[in-house]
C-alpha cells in the first residue's frame, strides 16, 4: 500500500470531490459537450419522486407572464422571453447577460397526467410538477404465505 | 418579441480560493455593469439564490459577491437527467471608483441581484480666503 494512505492529510472526501470536478471538466472542456447537451435554451434538469416528475430550468429575471408552458402527450413545450430593460444615458463596463426568446420541447421520460401539471417560478427557477398517472405509480406487492 | 433567440451556455466555474466549508461547485454569475453619473450599477444572474442567501463584501476597492443556492432537489427526489449544473455563486470585482458604502443598495428579484453602488462625492474645489495679517 502506498505510503500516502497512512498520511493524516489524506482526505478521501477531497479526493472524490477533485475526481468529480475533473470528470465534469472532462465533459465540459475536453469533449466540448456534456452528456445531455441539446443546444437548445433553456437547459432543464429532470427528477422524480414516488408521485411526480419535476422539470426545472434556470430562468433568472423571467416573469411568469412572459412564459408559455404547454403539455401535449409526453411533450412539454417551454416558450418565453427574457427581457432586460435597456438603460438610457448610461455607459456599460460589462454586458454578459443576454435577453431574447426561447422555444423548447422536452420529451418527458415518463407518461404524466396532463390535467394536473403545475408550474411555479421562484428565485429565477422554474419548477414544473407533473403528477404520474395512478396506474403507473410503483405499487407495493404483499407477499402471501402459501 | 425580442429578435434574438437565446442559446444555452455552460456555466463558468469560479476559480477556487482556499477550501470551502460548503460542498459542491461554485460558478461565476453573468453580470452587467453600467455607470451613471452618480453610481455604478451591477446586475448579476444568480438563479436559485434567495435574498437572504446573498453576501456582499466591499473592502477597500474589492467587491465580493456570494450567493448560496437552495438544494436543487426536493426531499425524496432522484435525478433522471441533468442538463445544467447547480452550485453557489462567487465573483470579485476591483472597483475603480470610490464607493459610498453607507448608501449601497442591493435587491434580489427572480434570481437577479441588482447592486447600486453610489460614488463618493468628489471634494469640491474650495476658495481660500487670504486674511490680512
Amino acid at each position: 500500500m502506498p505510503l500516502s494512505w497512512w498520511e493524516p492529510e489524506w482526505d478521501p472526501f477531497r479526493e472524490f470531490e477533485q475526481l468529480r470536478r475533473r470528470m465534469d471538466r472532462l465533459f465540459e472542456e475536453e469533449f466540448g459537450l456534456r452528456p445531455w447537451w441539446t443546444g437548445v435554451y433553456p437547459p432543464v434538469n429532470i427528477s422524480e419522486d414516488h408521485d411526480h416528475l419535476y422539470v426545472r430550468a434556470e430562468l433568472p429575471g423571467v416573469k411568469p407572464e412572459d412564459l408559455d408552458i404547454q403539455i401535449q402527450d409526453r411533450s412539454l413545450i417551454l416558450r418565453g422571453e427574457k427581457k432586460i430593460p435597456v438603460e438610457k444615458g448610461v455607459n456599460y463596463h460589462r454586458r454578459e447577460r443576454e435577453a431574447g426568446y426561447f422555444r423548447r420541447v422536452v420529451r418527458l421520460p415518463r407518461p404524466v397526467d396532463p390535467d394536473r401539471v403545475e408550474a411555479r417560478c421562484q428565485d429565477g427557477i422554474l419548477t414544473i410538477t407533473l403528477p404520474k398517472p395512478e396506474e403507473l405509480k410503483p405499487r407495493k406487492i404483499a407477499v402471501k404465505t402459501a | 418579441m425580442a429578435e434574438k433567440e437565446l442559446t444555452p451556455k455552460v456555466k463558468a466555474e469560479a476559480p477556487t480560493k482556499g477550501e470551502r466549508v460548503r460542498p459542491g461547485r461554485v460558478f461565476l454569475p453573468a453580470v452587467d455593469i453600467y455607470e451613471t453619473p452618480d453610481a455604478l450599477v451591477l446586475v448579476a444572474d444568480m438563479p436559485g439564490v434567495s435574498g437572504d442567501r446573498v453576501t456582499l463584501d466591499l473592502k477597500d476597492s474589492l467587491l465580493i459577491i456570494q450567493g448560496e443556492i437552495a438544494p436543487p432537489l426536493g426531499p425524496g427526489e432522484t435525478w433522471i437527467r441533468q442538463e445544467y449544473s447547480t452550485g453557489d455563486y462567487y465573483r470579485e470585482f476591483q472597483l475603480g471608483e470610490l464607493i459610498d458604502k453607507s448608501r449601497i443598495e442591493a435587491t434580489m428579484n427572480d434570481g437577479v441581484l441588482t447592486l447600486v453602488l453610489p460614488k463618493v462625492e468628489r471634494a469640491k474645489p474650495r476658495k481660500i480666503e487670504v486674511k490680512a495679517g
